[in-house]
């Protein structure tokens, strides 16, 4: 089922530990991103899997055979493992053509394979171009045709969009992901941007402390988060006291209903995570409080929508809320409204 | 079994990266094996050389007048050069690099020109035409006129790079322009001025030639009296140690002295260019004081050498023997500028991409020649081949492994800049691909780093070809190469026929400095292109 497998993986450079024992399953023909902050140790991990580092500990294996274990060491060339790194690194030295036709035989070069990629990567028109006449979304189409040449078992690909203006970036993000679905290859892609995690992935691994902490579909982990922290780094989030009762949190917004019911066993009192978007804010017309009343406090527009801050009128130790609404609902600073919460909820237990 | 895993585990120790095939690391460990014993060989042997006459007759053979006056020959010297060629090499460098001269590029290549004369052949132009040049005041000109723009290149490289941004960033605080350059812009380019002076200084610890004809004692010519007229080997050999420790004492001086704290750039932004002064009423004056030093350090020695190539009594001028010292000087040359750069590349290649103690330190012993003067190792060689290889004393052989060891740093400098450049993503990308490690050097790193080869190849083969010292100890009896015959002429005071081979000898370094200049110069073209 799963095609690449890494185990207890542990890597470290000198006295300085950076992977503490990974685990990552990889499902053959998914994109798997792996999330992690700069300097979580993302591209080690990569780079155990290519083979261009080897492990101290742990197995990293490849539709069954062994890449990278104790006994067992599998030089990068024989892993058939494509490997598109951060800035693209097209050989300068070499043409488009030639860079694309890199990993080919003399005959297969001579064929119709480097034109057959040129057209995948909607590059036939640049094939005599040099590296440095490429722009950066270029660049990174050329190395990916490069990697696909070989017709890889699995692709890696090492933060491929960081490096991209803004503007250019989702574009090829878009095209990129096209590309890779309609090959069906297997690819893990490494980021530091949980939106491009997100919406990329068909799975998401975090990565943090050398540790892959959770791993699941991108909506399990916005709704499900393992801890607090994860909570908060996929995106902003309300933290707010409850009191359960099975399938109920109780809150200072009301009743609401839990994702999953809670262990009976379980703490009664605890805390409920809602995202912003989750919050409803309407104007307070007289004083008929529907929901929490409060008053705005900040809002930072951002064109399609507008983050709310709002402070609760009366004093409760849900602290200020965030909430996320529409452009157009962007409302000024001291405007009364009243806050409700729809859908159902997360428990989250805090970091003990 | 086990033993096979017990063995994959040391091996997993040494090769952090990229490892798996044996064979390939262990061509570029012999490489650096090689280059251990090549640096080594000649300052041990040298020690062996100086050992023999046993501790109280090294003693005696140190606590001489003459050492005394050879250490305050050489002090005295050392400073006044390396003073007056920084203040000549930063000011020209400023000039060049940030004020509005007109003709600026052709003053660059002017100033940088005295490079390509060798400082015996700068000797012999000027006193060929004033014989009473000599002693200490002839040498430190003739030697700062030569040596200068080993600190204009560097300081001028580190001033076209200096963000501008920090020098308004400093008037924007308030200083003034003096100050900022005092402050901010003399800080930046530090590292350039005191890299520049150590190569001076080590030049002026090396230099023979000059001085010979100055007639200014320095341990060099000390040390090549007593080898080569007083047949006294051991007295040689304590000498030169002396100049060895003199050169250490030098590099930890440099050390001492760069400091901490490099050019740091935070941010992906653009370096901003500097503005240039505008001159206004000074164009004068500056075009002047660089015309004076471009020509007395160019103008001069290469007027001098025309005139006696003019009217220096051709007729007496065997051609043969000036053909026959050519071909000698570009064989021994190229076979040397070969050597050097294959050996380089391991080196190079082991410390940039399979980084620990030992290859870092096979990189610093690759180095350490540069503080060596020529004559020390040829010494050194001289001490080894005449116990152990005589068969090799005074062979071709021992002359082009000299010339290697000698230059090796040379070869060193351009190949590890261009390694430095080709990115070990490049490589890995390569195994990605499929590549094996000898397949990756043959189709990425090799194209990658070819420039840097030649550059190295042609920085050997002009250092080799204008070499002296080494040159006058270890040659085949009766070989003469450019500069052995170009030397014996001007000994005998036949200062005509000297200057042809002056002039080929400066013809033959001046079409590859050029053409490196060129083609450096494109690069950093398009570096700024981009």
């Amino acid at each position: 089922m799963s095609l690449l497998s890494v185990t207890d993986l542990w890597k470290g450079y000198g006295q300085q530990p950076v992977l503490e024992g990974v685990d990552l399953e990889v499902a053959a023909g998914s994109l798997t991103a792996v999330l992690g902050l700069s300097g979580c140790g993302k591209t080690t991990l990569l780079r155990v899997i290519a083979g261009f580092e080897r492990a101290e500990r742990g197995t990293v294996s490849l539709a069954g055979e062994t890449l990278d274990d104790s006994s067992t060491y599998l030089p990068p060339e024989r892993r058939h493992i494509g490997y598109v790194p951060q800035e693209g690194a097209l050989f300068p030295h070499l043409s488009v053509r030639q860079n694309i036709g890199f990993a080919l035989s003399r005959r297969e070069r001579q064929g119709s394979e480097v034109a057959r990629l040129l057209e995948l990567v909607g590059l036939d028109a640049l094939a005599e171009r040099m590296p440095n006449e490429l722009s950066g979304g270029e660049q990174q189409r050329v190395a990916l045709a490069r990697a696909l040449a070989r017709r890889p078992r699995a692709l890696l690909l090492d933060e491929p969009f960081s490096s991209l203006d803004a503007s250019l970036r989702s574009r090829v993000r878009e095209e990129v992901h096209a590309l890779l679905l309609e090959q069906g290859v297997t690819t893990v892609l490494v980021t530091h941007d949980q939106e491009e995690a997100l919406s990329l992935a068909d799975t998401v691994a975090v990565l943090r402390d050398g540790r892959i902490v959770q791993q699941g579909a991108p909506t399990q982990l916005y709704e499900h988060p393992v801890d607090e922290p994860l909570a908060r780094f996929l995106g902003a989030v309300n933290l707010i006291a409850a009191d359960f009762e099975h399938a109920t949190a109780r809150t200072p917004l009301g009743a609401l209903a839990l994702r999953t019911p809670r262990d009976p066993a379980a703490a009664r009192a605890g805390t409920v995570m809602i995202r912003p978007e989750q919050l409803e804010v309407r104007v307070l017309e007289g004083d008929r409080a529907d929901g929490l009343g409060g008053r705005v406090e900040q809002c930072r527009y951002y064109g399609h929508d507008a983050l709310l801050h709002i402070r609760p009128e009366q004093p409760s130790d849900a602290g200020v809320l965030l909430a996320r609404v529409h452009g157009e609902q962007a409302l000024a600073v001291g405007t009364p409204v009243s806050v409700t919460a729809h859908g159902p909820v997360t428990s989250l237990d805090r970091d003990s | 079994m086990r033993r096979l895993a017990a063995a994959e585990t040391t091996q997993r120790r040494w090769t952090r990266t990229l490892s798996g095939h044996r064979r390939w690391p262990l061509v570029s460990a012999a490489g650096g094996v090689l280059v251990t014993i090549l640096v080594l060989l000649p300052l041990v042997f040298l020690v062996v050389q100086a050992q023999q006459s046993g501790w109280s007759e090294a003693k005696h053979l140190l606590l001489r007048h003459l050492v005394v006056v050879l250490l305050w020959n050489s002090v005295r010297l050392t400073f006044a050069c390396t003073i007056l060629c920084a203040v000549l090499g930063v000011g020209a460098a400023w000039c060049v690099e940030r004020t509005a001269l007109p003709a600026r590029r052709l003053w660059a290549v002017l100033l940088v020109a005295p490079l390509g004369i060798p400082d015996f052949v700068v000797g012999f132009g000027w006193v060929s035409l004033e014989p009473g040049l000599h002693g200490y005041l002839a040498a430190v000109m003739i030697m700062t006129l030569s040596l200068y723009p080993l600190v204009f290149l560097p300081v001028r490289t580190a001033l076209s790079r200096v963000d501008g941004g920090l020098e308004e960033t400093a008037r924007s605080l308030g200083l003034g322009p003096w100050q900022t350059f005092l402050r901010v812009t003399l800080r930046q380019i530090w590292p350039a001025v005191l890299g520049g002076c150590l190569l001076v200084t080590l030049g002026l610890l090396a230099e023979y030639g000059a001085f010979e004809i100055v007639r200014y004692q320095t341990f060099t010519v000390a040390i090549f009296t007593e080898f080569k007229l007083g047949f006294d080997a051991v007295g040689a050999c304590v000498l030169s140690l002396v100049l060895v420790l003199l050169s250490v004492a030098v590099l930890a001086g440099e050390l001492l002295l760069r400091g901490r704290g490099g050019a740091v750039r935070s941010g992906p932004g653009a370096r901003r260019a500097s503005p240039r002064v505008q001159l206004g009423r000074w164009t004068g004056p500056v075009l002047i004081a660089l015309g004076a030093l471009g020509g007395l350090a160019l103008g001069v020695p290469m007027g001098s050498l025309l005139y006696w190539v003019l009217h220096g009594g051709s007729s007496t001028l065997p051609s043969t023997s000036i053909l026959g010292a050519l071909a000698h000087t570009a064989a021994y040359s190229a076979a040397a500028a070969a050597i050097a750069t294959a050996l380089a590349v391991p080196v190079c290649a082991q410390a940039l991409r399979h980084r620990n103690r030992l290859t870092i330190l096979i990189e610093r012993l690759a180095y350490m020649p540069m503080a060596l003067p020529g004559l020390v190792i040829a010494l050194g060689l001289v001490s080894f081949t005449v116990r152990y290889a005589f068969g090799l004393y005074q062979s071709s052989f021992e002359l082009i492994v000299a010339y290697a060891i000698l230059f090796l740093p040379l070869a060193v400098v351009g190949v590890r800049a261009a390694m430095g450049q080709a990115s070990p993503r490049l490589e890995e990308v390569g195994r990605s691909l499929g590549a094996r490690p000898s397949t990756v050097f043959r189709r990425v790193t090799l194209p990658l780093i070819a420039p840097g080869l030649a550059a190295a190849f042609a920085l050997v083969f002009i250092s080799s070809s204008t070499e002296l010292t080494a040159t006058l100890l270890l040659r085949p009896t009766g070989v003469n190469t450019l500069a052995t015959q170009f030397w014996s002429y001007t000994s005998d005071f036949s200062y005509g026929a000297a200057a042809p081979y002056a002039a080929l000898m400066v013809a033959i370094s001046a079409v590859p400095a050029y053409l490196l200049s060129r083609r450096m110069s494109s690069v950093a073209r398009m570096a700024e292109a981009r």
